[in-house]
């Protein structure tokens, strides 16, 4: 399967999950044990290797936090 | 390859908005469009008051802020003077449906040649959460405790409906962004609201039901969910005017 890449802007996110809910393969959380500089629990990859490069999270982002690129 | 990014037509400065608001992904959509048209050189944005006054940091096009409820008005006389520009508003149902609504009704009315997104949120955000007029019918906000009562406030009002009863505007419809299909139907509505004006059709307006969580009083998963529930009900969703279209399908008919 094609490798993806996740980048996010983890100090603009501001830990409203929306992401974390719409991803059809649970590639993401919000990091429990972070505080990012807004104060809030930022989005991570717990699963990165689960990515399909669908860019569903990226699409319910409301502040574009997340970056997808696939394959080359 | 690159799958997802942020559209160039926005600038690289965080929203101000509460978590999970999806005014911006409105503003996002917005942006995409301007980039897949060419049209960020020559468009102007008009921001209103209410949430999104500061929309005149957030896309990298030339903006000019509207007194509340006046963008159409101003949209009217940038489009005049400049007809090459691409004039667009970005107002919330407080500015654009209470203290607006002339501007709105008669900018339609003329069929200015503008692209209006009108983001229906039901309620006034910006100021804490007071009803909007189209807050729905027994709705808690912080002027109706009880739920609006439609026997002492009215009722909600139907903007595309409402619009559409008028010979005016080009294209009038409703669309959403509480889940992925919906934000993918939301942006191609979007976009023709823009092409529209580009080929010189006149007035197209796009209501997009967005949420509130904070003066909802809920999670923004919550806040999405109750667009299913309670605003789509009343606010159906939908094209309510196709000037283009329905000249197509007499001109279909007659031959
Ligand atoms: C002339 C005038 N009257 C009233 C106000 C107060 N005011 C600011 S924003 C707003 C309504 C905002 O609601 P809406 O347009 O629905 O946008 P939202 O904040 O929900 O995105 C009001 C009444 C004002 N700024 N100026
Ligand atoms: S691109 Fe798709 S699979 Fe990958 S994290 Fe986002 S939603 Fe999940
Ligand atoms: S949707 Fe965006 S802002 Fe919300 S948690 Fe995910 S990355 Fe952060
Ligand atoms: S008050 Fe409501 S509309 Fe305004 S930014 Fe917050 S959630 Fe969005």
């Amino acid at each position: 399967m094609a490798k993806c890449k996740l980048t996010f802007k983890t100090d603009n996110c501001k830990g409203c999950g929306l992401c974390v809910d719409v991803c059809p393969k649970h590639v993401l959380a919000l990091a429990e044990d972070q505080i990012n500089k807004k104060g809030h629990h930022p989005v991570v990859a717990v699963n990165p290797e689960a990515c399909i490069g669908c860019a569903f999270c990226a699409t319910m982002c409301p502040d574009c936090i997340i970056k997808v690129e696939k394959g080359e | 390859m690159v799958v997802f990014d942020k559209p160039h037509a926005l600038n690289d400065i965080p929203f101000h908005y509460c978590p999970g608001c999806t005014h911006g992904i409105i503003h996002r959509l917005v942006a995409e469009v301007m980039d897949e048209l060419g049209i960020e050189g020559k468009a102007v944005g008009i921001a209103p008051v209410g949430c999104s006054v500061m929309a005149y940091n957030y896309f990298n096009c030339d903006m000019i802020e509207a007194a509340h409820g006046r963008a159409p008005a101003i949209a009217t006389g940038v489009k005049r003077a400049l007809p090459d520009s691409i004039v667009f508003t970005y107002q919330g149902d407080g500015d654009l449906a209470s203290i607006g609504m002339a501007e709105t009704v008669h900018a339609a009315a003329r069929n200015e040649n503008i692209t209006v997104i009108f983001v229906n949120n039901a309620i006034y955000g910006m100021t804490g959460g007071q009803m909007a007029p189209t807050s729905l019918p027994g709705q808690v906000t912080q002027t109706s405790p009880y739920g609006r009562d439609v026997k002492q406030c009215g009722f909600p009002i139907r903007v595309c409906e409402m619009l559409a009863t008028l010979d005016g505007p080009e294209y009038l419809e409703r669309v959403t962004v509480n889940n992925v299909k919906q934000i993918r139907n939301a942006k191609k509505a979007i976009k023709k609201a823009f092409q529209n004006q580009v080929e010189g059709k006149g007035f197209s307006l796009i209501e997009v039901l967005s949420t509130c969580p904070t003066n909802w009083g809920m999670t923004p998963q919550a806040a999405l969910k109750w667009i299913d529930d309670k605003m789509i009900p009343y606010y159906p969703l939908g094209v309510y005017k196709d000037r283009t279209a329905a000249a197509a399908a007499v001109e279909k008919e007659e031959n």
